[in-house]
């Protein structure tokens, strides 16, 4: 039975897609299977991201509408052949997704898949709730900036009470995917550090990802992080991110981008 | 930029940090959802854990909502062999 994951974050930009791509290819890459599951109705991005975008046949709201089977609108992943996506539909809009056919869909796809990772919308209606509704496990994903972590409050405060293993009385099990890091201005004091924000959100830390630029890059071709770029740091990070959410116990470290002395002398960017 | 900060020493983040504590404490509230007393629970469990062996099931916080105020009522079942270890001697050196 899988396990099935909601990359939630209230706000919107911080990273839940870039993050479910992320994650969904590390987890994919040690042989289990994984289904990335686009949330985002009206505003699809993940197949975008993943690089499948001309290959979108039939979408979430076509199965959970039982319009078709659940094996005509998996989209395999070129690369990974144990990766699968389920797109958004692009056209409808989100109240076209009914409670129950996604409880049916996720039922479906836990018992095909090792791993069932969710895509939230941004904002905290309909969309939101329905992608966390039938969710084991969250993985909420935050920037070091006030309004990221005010709105991720707002967002643990409703998976406490929104999903099923709330209503079930169960303990829903939250974790913090910090994106967008930067050491060296949170070294400064210019930046909310990571025990500031662990210490307001108080939630356990599933990871610290560090603004690079080649989580941009990365979308701009189509790929994962963790697959355009294995040996950047973001893609390191996401790939301990993905060993915590196995089990694994790997030390909490934030790996850095190999610089040339050049880059270093003369590569930095003017501080904003 | 950078001058005035040499300057006065000025850093943002502390600043963004206690803003957002008063804000959350604030709108936890509001909302109605318990992330207070959520907070509250662990910080007091974390506190007599120190001390005394206790389960974490048997640590209850609420807020009962009067008239005038509010109370905050905490409940703490610990063991017997625990609660008598606890207790001052009488005649000790507390005088």
């Amino acid at each position: 039975m899988a396990e099935v994951i909601v990359v939630t974050s209230g706000k919107g930009g911080v990273g839940k897609t870039t993050s479910t791509a992320a994650l969904g290819a590390a987890l994919a890459q040690t042989g289990q299977s994984v289904v990335v599951v686009d949330f985002d109705v009206g505003l699809r991005n993940l197949d975008l991201v993943m690089g499948a975008e001309r290959r979108v046949v039939y979408d979430l709201i076509n199965v959970a509408n039982g319009e078709v089977r659940l094996q005509q609108a998996l989209i395999r992943d070129k690369r990974i052949e144990t990766l699968y996506l389920l797109a958004a539909s692009q056209t409808r809009d989100k109240d076209a997704l009914s409670e129950d056919g996604v409880r049916r869909c996720i039922g479906e796809l836990q018992g095909r898949f090792d791993w069932v990772i969710c895509d939230s919308p941004a904002g905290i209606e309909r969309g939101a709730t329905l992608a966390m509704r039938y969710a084991d496990l969250a993985v909420v994903v935050t920037n070091p900036e006030v309004s990221s972590v005010r709105d991720s409050d707002r967002i643990i405060g409703l998976l406490d009470s929104k999903t099923m293993k709330a209503a079930k009385g169960e303990r829903m099990e939250k974790l913090l995917l910090l994106t967008r890091y930067d050491k060296v201005r949170a070294g400064r004091g210019d930046m909310l550090n990571i025990d500031d924000v662990l210490e307001i959100l108080s939630i356990p830390l599933l990871g610290i990802i560090p603004e690079s630029e080649e989580v941009l890059r990365a979308s701009n071709i189509g790929a994962p992080v963790t697959i355009a770029n294995p040996q950047s740091a973001a893609a390191r990070a996401y790939g301990d991110a993905a060993r915590r959410l196995n089990g694994e116990s790997v030390p909490m470290t934030i790996p850095a981008n190999r610089q040339t002395l050049l880059h270093r002398l003369f590569g930095r960017r003017a501080a904003a | 930029m950078k001058l005035f900060r040499l300057l006065t020493g000025r850093r943002s983040a502390p600043l963004a940090r206690e803003r957002l504590q008063i804000l959350l404490t604030h709108e936890r509230g509001a909302t109605g959802h318990s992330g207070l007393i959520a907070v509250l629970r662990e910080d007091i469990l974390r506190v007599i854990a120190k001390h005394v062996d206790v389960a974490p099931e048997k640590v209850e916080v609420r807020v009962e909502h009067g008239e005038e105020v509010a109370v905050l009522a905490i409940d703490v079942e610990i063991p017997e062999a625990a609660a008598r270890a606890a207790m001052p001697r009488r005649g000790g050196w507390a005088a």
